[in-house]
């Protein structure tokens, strides 16, 4: 029996006079990687972030393991802790080495102890090879390896879900492969549920369980994966994979 | 160049050298406290607090410290309050550098990217986590030369106090020269004097500059 993790209703969001999302409905349940997909501009980023909190939204709610979401700062601050959130940007925190910077929010925020806390990392920085790099500073690392130790200092926080915003961006092909794999297996390993915000097709099409095709800041689709890259609904979806070359 | 008359003035000019140190440390560390304090409430934007800084910066920023001694130490004992000259210059000194040191945070602070905030909330910090955490020791690197020239700034400007009667470098030369007329020797040892003080803060600053931009940041 699927449960229900995340829902979202009539969810709007506006810059200035300009509507940015309109009317955003879904639902995701626990274990299942949603996508979402669209050309640039399209919003996909700014939904990511409306679902932790990161943009205020104008109107609608959310509902998060069945209860709605209060969105005030305080309550984002708790909810945060259980949603992760991997940015294309990386983010590592410059002047904290490799362990600190993992350390620091399930420490500091969750108050969790050190040695727990630090034999989590270790296990998780040999998930992702990066054991050696303990003690490295960010700007020693590629960005590869910055974006994998993100990851883990997301996954440290034990969160139900992970948001994924077009991680993988700015990164060398080469890189890329290694941070799929990762998520990849998040997924397979851990049934970790995920939203992904990707340009990488073949990816998503292996692992969408779903898929929210956005134009405009419209949903124009909300599709099973598999019948996403297979037979999309739209012409709109069709023209887009086939501009992608898939 | 009389050595000898110079020579004689040396230990009044110690006295003074010590006290000039001691006022600027005191100024110094008093600004920074204060400067701290105010960008993070403009920074945060708490309410009201926010505000009455804001008032704080503008007012101390744009009068000079000679006034503002004045004040303190002609205007106040009117209004009932009464303080040492020391104390006056040293309320002032804090009052105008505490400004000049939030303006400097504040820029710092602000340079910290919007991306290394959300970072940091995305992990579910509060304000006060990711003051502690995030933007404070990035901002505070950046405004590292902000820092430097307010600390350089601030110790010359302990030679206003020479106004309000405090025996610091400045007014010991002055009433040195009224009482001898050797305006060369004194001011010559005066020079000196600011010279042991500002050369090595200078050099210790430009060191600490370099370590924080290029030792634990950059790429």
């Amino acid at each position: 029996m699927a449960e229900e993790i995340l829902k979202v209703e009539h969810l709007n969001q506006f810059y200035g006079d300009w509507q940015a999302l309109h009317d955003i409905n879904f639902t995701l349940n626990r274990g299942e990687v949603l996508t979402l997909l669209g050309p640039s501009g399209s919003g996909k980023s700014t939904l990511l972030r409306c679902l932790n909190g990161l943009e205020n939204y104008k109107s609608g709610t959310i509902y998060f393991e069945g209860k709605k979401v209060d969105p005030t700062e305080k309550n984002w601050q708790n909810i945060r802790q259980k949603i992760g959130m991997v940015f294309q940007s990386y983010d590592l925190f410059p002047n904290l080495t490799v362990m600190e910077n993992i350390l620091l929010a399930p420490r500091k925020v969750q108050k969790r102890s050190e040695v727990d806390v630090k034999q989590e990392a270790t296990k998780l920085l040999k998930r992702v090879g990066l054991e050696k790099y303990v003690n490295a500073y960010p700007r020693e690392l590629s960005g590869g390896q910055k974006q994998r130790i993100a990851i883990v200092r997301a996954l440290a926080m034990h969160p139900e879900i992970m948001l994924f915003d077009e991680v993988t961006a700015s990164l060398d092909p080469e890189m890329v492969r290694g941070i799929l794999k990762i998520m990849s297996d998040l997924s397979e390993k851990d049934h970790m549920t995920m939203i992904i915000v990707t340009h990488e097709m073949s990816f998503a099409a292996k692992i969408a369980d779903q898929v929210l095709f956005l134009e405009d800041g419209k949903i124009l689709e909300d599709t099973p994966g598999k019948e996403f890259f297979t037979k999309p609904k739209t012409k709109r979806a069709q023209e887009f994979l086939d501009s992608m070359n898939f | 160049m009389n050595w000898q008359i110079i020579d004689q003035s040396l230990p009044i000019f110690a006295k003074a050298f010590q006290l000039t140190c001691w006022l600027s440390l005191v100024g110094i560390i008093g600004s920074i406290i204060v400067g701290i304090i105010s960008s993070l409430i403009q920074y945060f934007k708490v309410p009201i607090l926010s505000q009455i800084f804001t008032a704080y910066v503008e007012l101390a920023r744009n009068t000079p410290l000679l006034i503002q001694l004045f004040f303190l130490y002609y205007a106040f004992p009117v209004l009932g309050l009464k303080m040492s000259a020391e104390t006056c210059g040293i309320i002032g000194l804090i009052f105008l550098g505490g400004a000049y040191m939030a303006e400097g945070f504040t820029g710092g602070f602000n340079g910290v990217n919007t991306s290394q905030i959300n970072s940091g909330k995305a992990l579910g910090m509060n304000d006060l986590q990711l003051a502690h955490y995030v933007v404070f020791p990035q901002g505070f690197a950046l405004s590292m030369p902000a820092l430097a020239a307010n600390i350089i700034f601030l110790i010359k400007e302990t030679s206003i106090f020479s106004v309000i009667a405090i025996p610091e470098l400045t007014n010991t030369a002055l009433d040195l020269i009224g009482m001898y007329y050797r305006s060369n020797e004194y001011l010559f040892v005066l020079v000196v004097a600011y010279a042991i003080i500002m050369i090595p803060v200078i050099l210790i600053l430009s060191y600490l500059e370099k370590r924080v931009r290029y030792g634990s940041f950059g790429n």
